[in-house]
């Protein structure tokens, strides 16, 4: 175990690393431990709403996202995310709650919960890089990522809308590009970094997301890649189940934290790949990582 | 006040836009038409009018033809319009005002789109939690799509993607206590 003082959050997983991303789940808090990031997954918590909520009743979403705030705030620590749909709910809603002392109060007659936003909500990404550091990620890579060639994907809600979300720049983010140079990788310049994939659709629109996801895989390809890196398990779920192509020949897609899993030597990293559609593991063997 | 067009439907009401700008808290005569969002919109290729030109529809309150519109389910709510927009115009906004209207209404093209909306939502108001195995089968008995994606669903299946029972949760009474507030 590290040696450091660890920090502490209170963890909020979101529905999604419960089943789909099991292995996103298992990663963050494997990699976690080993950063010394001490997570304490909020008791109880529930569904933030996602998009369904704030698409069809605004002050739905506001409480649901809300009662998660507020069973936080009572464990007095910030919030770690993983999931970036829950993170922007949470954020929208922490906002919000700030301002409105009405939705406020309506959060505490529904729930009998108190919440004052006094803590900060932040996702894993922006932890492990800026309240960590790559200089200490780096230091514990036992096993360099050399010669792998990756699309950093960052999607929508963790650079929009800047103003609620970002802690990088909403149209160029760069710190996931710099983990993972950290990592040992090679992370490639590529133009669909802050594209949508189409992950709220991939249920009700299938053939929309298909399109969406198969712009982000010709984009990719031709940056010259051979995996895209994730932090959403929508976008994950999204990418390997609407993207063409025979199974062998589909690109990979991995969460962060499985990487840095990778890096740091962890066991366990590779039974977490194993859950994948699209199997990384030829690509890997080929490097001999 | 309501205009009417020749059959005596009503083409225009101008106090929509007033309506949707309260609910939605933006200032949506800032907007200039200058393509910004629609240019940036990733669902742009599926919509029946440009997100530029809901905002100036809505503007001129042109209500029906905004509320029955594919494009306010078809918005992958990716929020590059709202982030991108020159004069601070959160469209992002604008489109869950105008589905909760369109809802409310009774007006929704999109009847998929908003099917698995309901769905989702009724599911958090049973389990606290999202189950997907659930959220996926009831999807597939209310489209009547049984088939799609089955060879995918089998192997996310086998990988232990999917849980076949939701979560036990503790406090399901606050969560429909809130989900009671909202109707």
């Amino acid at each position: 175990m590290t040696p450091q003082a660890a920090v502490k959050y209170a963890y909020y997983p979101g529905c999604s690393l419960e089943a789909t991303a099991r292995e996103y789940d298992l990663s963050v808090r494997t990699v976690c431990e080993h950063l010394g990031i001490k997570l304490a997954e909020i008791p109880d918590w529930n569904c933030c709403g996602a998009s369904s909520g704030h698409s069809t009743d605004h002050r739905l979403a506001c409480n649901l996202a809300g009662r998660n705030l507020a069973l936080a705030e009572g464990m007095e620590v910030d919030i770690a995310v993983a999931c970036p749909a829950c993170y922007i709910r949470l954020r929208n809603a922490q906002n919000e709650m700030k301002q409105d002392e009405k939705q406020r109060d309506e959060l505490t007659r529904l729930t009998g919960l108190s919440y004052n936003a006094r803590y900060s909500t932040r996702h894993l990404l922006d932890i492990i890089c800026n309240e960590i550091g790559l200089e200490d990620v780096k230091d514990k890579v036992v096993k360099p990522l050399r010669g792998l060639k990756l699309a950093a994907y960052y999607g929508c809600y963790l650079v929009r809308p800047p103003e609620i979300v970002a802690f990088d720049d909403p149209e160029n983010p760069q710190c996931l590009d710099a983990l993972l140079g950290a990592l040992g990788a090679e992370a490639r310049d590529w133009p669909g970094k802050v594209d949508c994939c189409g992950g709220s659709l991939s249920l009700s629109k299938r053939e929309m997301a298909r399109r969406m996801v198969g712009e982000l895989i010709d984009m990719a390809r031709r940056a010259g890649v051979e995996a895209m890196v994730t932090a959403c398990p929508l976008c994950h779920a999204n990418l390997e189940m609407r993207q063409d192509g025979a199974d062998g020949n589909k690109l990979p897609v991995f969460y962060f934290t499985e990487l840095v899993g990778l890096a740091l030597g962890i066991a366990e990293a590779r039974s977490w790949l194993k859950r994948h559609l699209v199997s990384p593991s030829g690509l890997l063997a080929s490097l001999g990582l | 006040m309501q205009y009417f067009d020749k059959n005596g439907v009503a083409a225009i009401e101008t106090n929509f836009a007033t309506q949707v700008k309260e609910e939605s808290g933006t200032e949506l005569n800032r907007c200039y038409q200058c393509l910004t969002c629609s240019l940036g919109c990733p669902s742009a290729f599926a919509m029946d009018y440009l997100p530029h030109q809901i905002v100036r529809m809505v503007q001129m309150g042109l209500r029906e033809p905004v509320l029955t519109s594919s494009t306010i389910w078809v918005c992958a709510d990716c929020q590059a319009c709202a982030t991108r927009c020159p004069n601070e115009v959160d469209i992002v906004r604008i489109m869950d005002v105008l589905r909760e209207i369109s809802l409310h209404e009774g007006l929704v093209k999109e009847r998929g789109v908003a099917d698995f909306h309901r769905i989702f939502l009724g599911n958090i108001e049973q389990w606290g939690r999202q189950h997907e195995l659930s959220l996926i089968i009831k999807l597939k008995l209310r489209t009547r799509d049984l088939f799609s994606d089955v060879p995918s669903g089998i192997k996310m299946l086998t990988k232990g993607k999917l849980k076949l029972l939701p979560e036990r949760f503790k406090e399901i009474e606050k969560v429909r206590e809130i989900f009671r507030r909202a109707k």
